[in-house]
């Protein structure tokens, strides 16, 4: 009977902690003292970047401690909300709904700070020849009206979908920017991150998926139309930076109140022209110079 | 221990007397022990399910929850048909795609895995020589420790690919492959109850049915299956709790995708993929949120019945079959 019971014991435990919002280090909610050692928490697309720019930000400040962790847009800013994070990685804005949470919970207003650049890029196998599309027809695809590749003069295979879950930021975006709010088709299959999405396309022939530009590795980024009559724009920096790539975004942190001490310092040197200089390494465009 | 028999050596009498009643104390305290531990993990099952079920209940009550779903529109179908899209301007909260999707996953695992396991158990209970049984038993319970995440990333990874080629499937994750994957995770819960069942069949079965004449074949199919049938039902019955609880394999080889139909090649999502993806981005205190603690405690209270009907089954025919009702 023991290990059953264990068994329903776990599956409810995980369930529990999964909706705990876990606070590892413990450095939630205190912005008075200049702690050493804060989270970065939220967008799956912006995990490695984080990742990249906490490691060379420790590598030259001995003594701070920066956790990043990802879970998605959604889980960043529930996390902001619930006071389990300090600085929110996003890779859509937040809402203003979001933004009254925050403040009604934190007491104080929340900041946006945008710190990079993304080229949403539509993903195909390298096997596929399409060379372009436009957003009508990427949305006609992902609400499940354009269903064969033939309807794109390719061969008379069924298209595959892929997506992300609907806590990521991306799937928001590609939402909002490309589906016009309307719904996604319910054969969209929904993937774990965007690594797992590249993953799925880079071993499906009939496949297609959206994500940031920095997975493009193994399988090929479409150019992209904003309407059937307009160029086709291949996601690049200079085409992200000048707004020209009709689904380029940006990425933002953000924090519940003026940041201080270490993390303020910490966003500074991501915004100067060192901290850019990582973004190219993982994929992803710096802001554009004003 | 050293020291016990040291202060023995010196003070003779009154030690004898530490001596025997030590041990009672130390014996009272220990069952104190166990009995703290074992009232512990029931009083936290009880506590989840309080937990759970709490969080759940404002889907029947609260009059801000019913704006956007009600209980019965759990299971009402859009003019689009069945659909459970949570984040949307006009959330659908249908939750018939993933009751199927559970299903229809765990029926593909049942399918594959009994044969295989309950064959497995009659051989070795049955027909292997004590050396090969010895080896045997224990290798197929060890299956039991691989980590679902591990038999979740091979099917993703592995058996995906070959099951699209060998089966021409649309899709390169579906339920096949998560049902193939997750037969891995229930084969050994089978097979271990199930060759339990078979053993517990006292041998004076075995010896009387020779006696009478039978072949080890007759033996097994009119005597001994006959009488373990409980026990093997019961080790199905346990089987489909753990698979429709399982979480890891489904989430990672089904392609999450909730669509409502009976084609065994389609993507699709169960009520445990869909609580792990969902639940860490929910805003606390939304429908949402309450939808998806309703769908915990449906999980909970199928897989607790499902468990406790099995155990009751094994537990009346061990009684039976030792003759101490």
């Amino acid at each position: 009977m023991n290990a059953r019971l264990f068994g329903v014991f776990g599956l409810v435990l995980g369930i529990a902690t999964a909706c705990t919002r876990d606070n590892p280090t413990g450095t939630g909610t205190t912005t008075g003292a200049d702690k050493k050692s804060f989270t970065l928490k939220g967008s799956d697309t912006m995990v490695i970047l984080g990742q990249r720019w906490a490691e060379t930000y420790m590598k030259q400040n001995a003594g701070v401690t920066i956790q990043v962790t990802g879970g998605g847009s959604g889980v960043g800013i529930a996390a902001l909300i619930n006071g389990t994070t300090d600085i929110c990685e996003a890779s859509r804005p937040m809402t203003d709904k979001e933004k009254d949470d925050v403040k009604a919970k934190r007491t104080t207003p929340v900041v946006e700070v945008k710190v990079a650049l993304d080229a949403l890029a539509v993903y195909v196998n390298d096997k596929n020849a399409l060379q372009e599309i436009s957003l009508p027809q990427l949305a006609g695809i992902y609400k499940g009206e354009i269903k064969s590749w033939k309807e794109l003069a390719g061969p008379d295979k069924p298209i595959v979908l892929y997506g992300r879950e609907n806590s990521s930021g991306t799937y928001g975006y590609f939402k909002e920017h490309v589906l016009k709010n309307k719904d996604f088709a319910a054969a969209v299959q929904t993937m774990a991150g965007t690594a797992a999405l590249a993953n799925a396309i880079e071993k499906d022939e009939s496949g297609i998926g959206y994500g940031g530009i920095g997975y493009v590795k193994g399988i090929r980024a479409l150019k992209v139309k904003k309407d059937d009559a307009s160029p086709a724009i291949a996601p690049t920096m200079e085409t992200a930076q000048d707004g020209t790539y009709p689904i380029a975004r940006f990425l933002y942190f953000y924090t519940a109140g003026e940041s201080t001490g270490t993390q303020k310092k910490f966003i500074d040197w991501v915004l100067s022209d060192d901290g850019q200089k990582v973004i190219n390494d993982v994929g992803y465009y710096p802001l554009p110079k004003k | 221990m050293q020291s016990v028999v040291a202060t023995g050596a010196d003070v003779g009498g009154s030690s004898k007397r530490s001596l025997v009643r030590k041990p009672r104390l130390v014996e009272g305290a220990l069952e104190l022990m166990v009995k703290l531990v074992a009232l512990t993990a029931i009083a936290s099952i009880l506590l989840i399910l309080v937990f759970v079920g709490k969080e759940a209940l404002p889907l029947f009550t609260s009059a801000e929850v019913h704006r956007e779903v009600t209980p019965a529109s759990l299971f009402a179908a859009t003019a689009a048909g069945h659909i459970w899209q949570p984040v949307a301007e006009h959330p659908k909260y249908d939750i018939l795609p993933l009751l199927a999707g559970s299903l229809k996953v765990t029926l593909i695992s049942l399918v594959l895995a009994v044969p295989l396991s309950v064959g497995a158990a009659i051989f070795v209970a049955e027909y292997a020589p004590r050396r090969a049984r010895e080896l045997l038993k224990p290798a197929i319970e060890l299956l039991a420790g691989v980590p679902s995440v591990v038999i979740g990333f091979f099917a993703l990874v592995v058996l995906a690919g070959w099951v699209q080629r060998v089966f021409g499937t649309a899709t390169r994750l579906n339920a096949l492959v998560a049902g193939i994957g997750l037969s891995f995770a229930i084969c050994p819960i089978v097979f271990t109850i199930a060759e339990d069942a078979l053993r517990a069949v006292p041998g004076s079965y075995r010896t009387a049915a020779t006696a009478l004449g039978s072949t080890p074949s007759q033996t097994l199919v009119r005597v001994i299956l006959p009488a373990a049938v409980p026990g093997i039902a019961a080790a199905i019955v346990l089987g489909f709790g753990r698979a429709v609880g399982e979480t890891m394999i489904v989430l990672l080889a089904s392609g999450n995708a909730a669509l409502f139909d009976a084609n065994v090649g389609h993507s699709t999502r169960t009520i445990t993929a869909t609580i792990a993806a969902e639940l860490g981005e929910v805003v606390v205190g939304s429908p949402h949120y309450h939808v998806l603690f309703a769908l915990g405690a449906l999980l909970f209270i199928a897989t607790f019945g499902v468990n406790f009907i099995g155990e009751r089954i094994v537990a009346g025919m061990r009684r039976r079959l030792t003759g101490t009702s």
